[in-house]
């Protein structure tokens, strides 16, 4: 079983925790254009690399921003979701 | 060892027989290069050779051809999906296949083994009996049947599941298929060979050169080729080649993992799916079960397999399967399966004159080898999208217009 270091709860297993895909940030959906809202909705940022994601842990309700390899699946930084914390995930 | 196999050993002139030819150096200039030596590549090339006459050609494959997710796939071929655009297609892929044997003149081991796609619940049925009536439509061999039809056809399936998830019924495409994986791959890429394209092995592209949105060539580990047209076939890697042309796509790479058992006496004929359970099987021709389940929930661009994998799926083959208990699991294995929101392929042309996309093929696209490669061949020798891959095009993103194929290639790849 693969455990997950959180700094907030500790060592627990992988599989309790949730994948809730990438951080991005929204636009204004009452000013941007069809194609910015388009390219919010659909494209990823696919490519290798490390990606600020949203993981959620199942049995606390915690939702997480993490930073993650996406090549070695390491684990470099786990943080309570904030405002703060998302504004600097989404522009990271 | 047969004797006459003992010339190659003592004779210079008797060379081994090659699938085709390791061509010492790669020219300056080709009218096309294609990345990627799986199967849609070499399948593009052939085409490309074949019906348009385009031969000065090269295929660039990084490590060896098939090594990808042509080689890593569970090989099951079919056209029951849910979509008309994706029905049609598919369905000219199996045509296609039906006939590639003799085409290719290689026997690929075209196993046509009638699928079942299980429902454990009512919703399963309901859209099911919607993707029968599609299929229908279309001319394509597909129905609904009972679970005393299950029974029938496979006797050894235990329709109560463990009591959990009772098999209420099926949909049956009788058309449904398995083949041999590699031996696509080297069919096509020798047919391609004989035609004058040249299949470069270890040979990975690192950029394209693009000037004033046309392209002009590509850097790769043996230098810089001169070429006006790029067609990408990397399945996995997608997302590392539209990042070198400043392309934006929703595709990303998830592992999809599978695994086989020790042989057995041959007990199955059909192609087993149960989208509740999350898993498929078949049994091989050499009488291994070819089992495979549902994507790693989290991107990763690895092809890493884990443990957790085999206890999920040999928990839900019991249920199915309990007579398999004491059956061992021999060989697992992982690929990077390129996905898109809509569970449809992104195909055709792109905003850069001259680069071509074939990606997006995540966890469903060995099916769609033969018609992938001679669509997109049609489409390069025409400088536009052939009508039937027009509703995969890449800008269906911008415009709103997704394929919803979700609900017949989420688990039944
Ligand atoms: C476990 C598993 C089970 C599957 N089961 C099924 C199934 O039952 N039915 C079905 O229809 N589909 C299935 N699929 C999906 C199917 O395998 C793929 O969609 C299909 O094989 C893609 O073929 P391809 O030729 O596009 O890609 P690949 O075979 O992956 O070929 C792409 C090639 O490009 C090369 N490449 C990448 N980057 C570069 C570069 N920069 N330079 C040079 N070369 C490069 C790679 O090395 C690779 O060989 C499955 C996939 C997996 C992983």
């Amino acid at each position: 079983m693969k455990l997950l270091n959180c700094p907030h709860l500790g060592a627990r297993p992988e599989n309790e925790f949730t994948y809730g895909g990438e951080v991005r940030v929204q636009p204004d959906p009452d000013t941007s254009s069809d194609a910015q809202w388009a390219d919010y909705v659909f494209n990823r940022q696919g490519r290798p690399g490390t990606h600020h994601e949203w993981w959620y842990h199942n049995p606390t309700g915690i939702w997480f921003i993490a930073e993650r390899d996406t090549i070695t699946d390491r684990f470099l930084r786990i943080e309570l979701a904030s405002p703060e914390r998302l504004k600097e995930a989404g522009h990271g | 060892m047969p004797l006459r196999l003992l010339r190659f050993a003592l004779s210079k002139e008797h060379k081994e027989p090659r699938f085709f030819r390791e061509r010492p150096e790669l020219k300056d200039k080709y009218d096309a290069v294609i990345i990627g030596g799986g199967g849609h590549g070499l399948a593009c090339a052939y085409y490309l050779a074949r019906d348009h006459g385009i031969t000065n050609v090269a295929v660039l494959e990084q490590g060896y051809i098939g090594g990808g997710n042509t080689g890593r796939n569970t090989t099951i071929v079919r056209s029951n999906y849910l979509t008309p655009e994706g029905v049609q297609f598919y369905d000219k892929s199996v045509k296609l296949f039906e006939e590639l044997s003799e085409d290719l003149d290689i026997n690929l081991f075209y196993s046509t083994r009638g699928h079942f796609t299980l429902a454990h619940n009512e919703s399963s049925l309901r859209t099911m009996r919607w993707r029968a009536e599609v299929n229908k439509h279309y001319g394509i061999d597909s129905e609904v049947v009972d679970r005393q039809a299950v029974h029938e056809a496979c006797p050894p399936l235990d329709l109560e599941c463990g009591g959990q998830n009772p098999v209420m019924g099926a949909l049956y495409h009788a058309p449904g298929s398995v083949v041999r994986h590699d031996a696509v791959a080297w069919g096509y890429g020798r047919g391609a060979d004989e035609r004058g394209v040249e299949i470069h092995q270890k040979t990975a592209v690192t950029d394209i050169k693009v000037e004033a949105g046309k392209v002009r060539g590509v850097q790769t580990n043996r230098g810089f080729i001169h070429t006006d047209t790029v067609i990408s076939m990397v399945a996995g890697f997608t997302p590392r080649i539209t990042s070198m042309v400043g392309i934006d796509t929703p595709i990303e790479i998830h592992p999809l993992q599978a695994c086989v058992t020790e042989p057995m006496k041959p007990w199955l004929d059909s192609i087993i799916v149960s989208g509740s359970l999350h898993v498929y099987v078949s049994q091989s021709s050499r009488g291994e079960l070819v089992m495979g389940a549902s994507l790693d929930p989290a991107t990763l661009h690895s092809t890493r397999s884990t443990l957790g994998f085999v206890e999920h799926l040999s928990d839900y083959m019991l249920d199915l399967f309990p007579f398999l208990s004491g059956i061992k699991v021999m060989r697992q294995w992982a690929g990077m399966a390129d996905m898109t929101p809509d569970f449809a392929p992104i195909m055709g042309t792109t905003d850069i004159e001259g680069f071509y996309l074939d990606a997006g093929w995540g966890t469903w696209g060995f099916k769609a080898t033969p018609v992938s490669g001679k669509t997109m061949a049609a489409s390069v020798a025409a400088g536009r999208n052939d009508p039937l891959i027009e509703p995969f095009r890449l800008s269906r993103f911008a415009d709103f217009q997704l394929v919803g194929e979700r609900g017949a290639a989420s688990i039944g790849h």
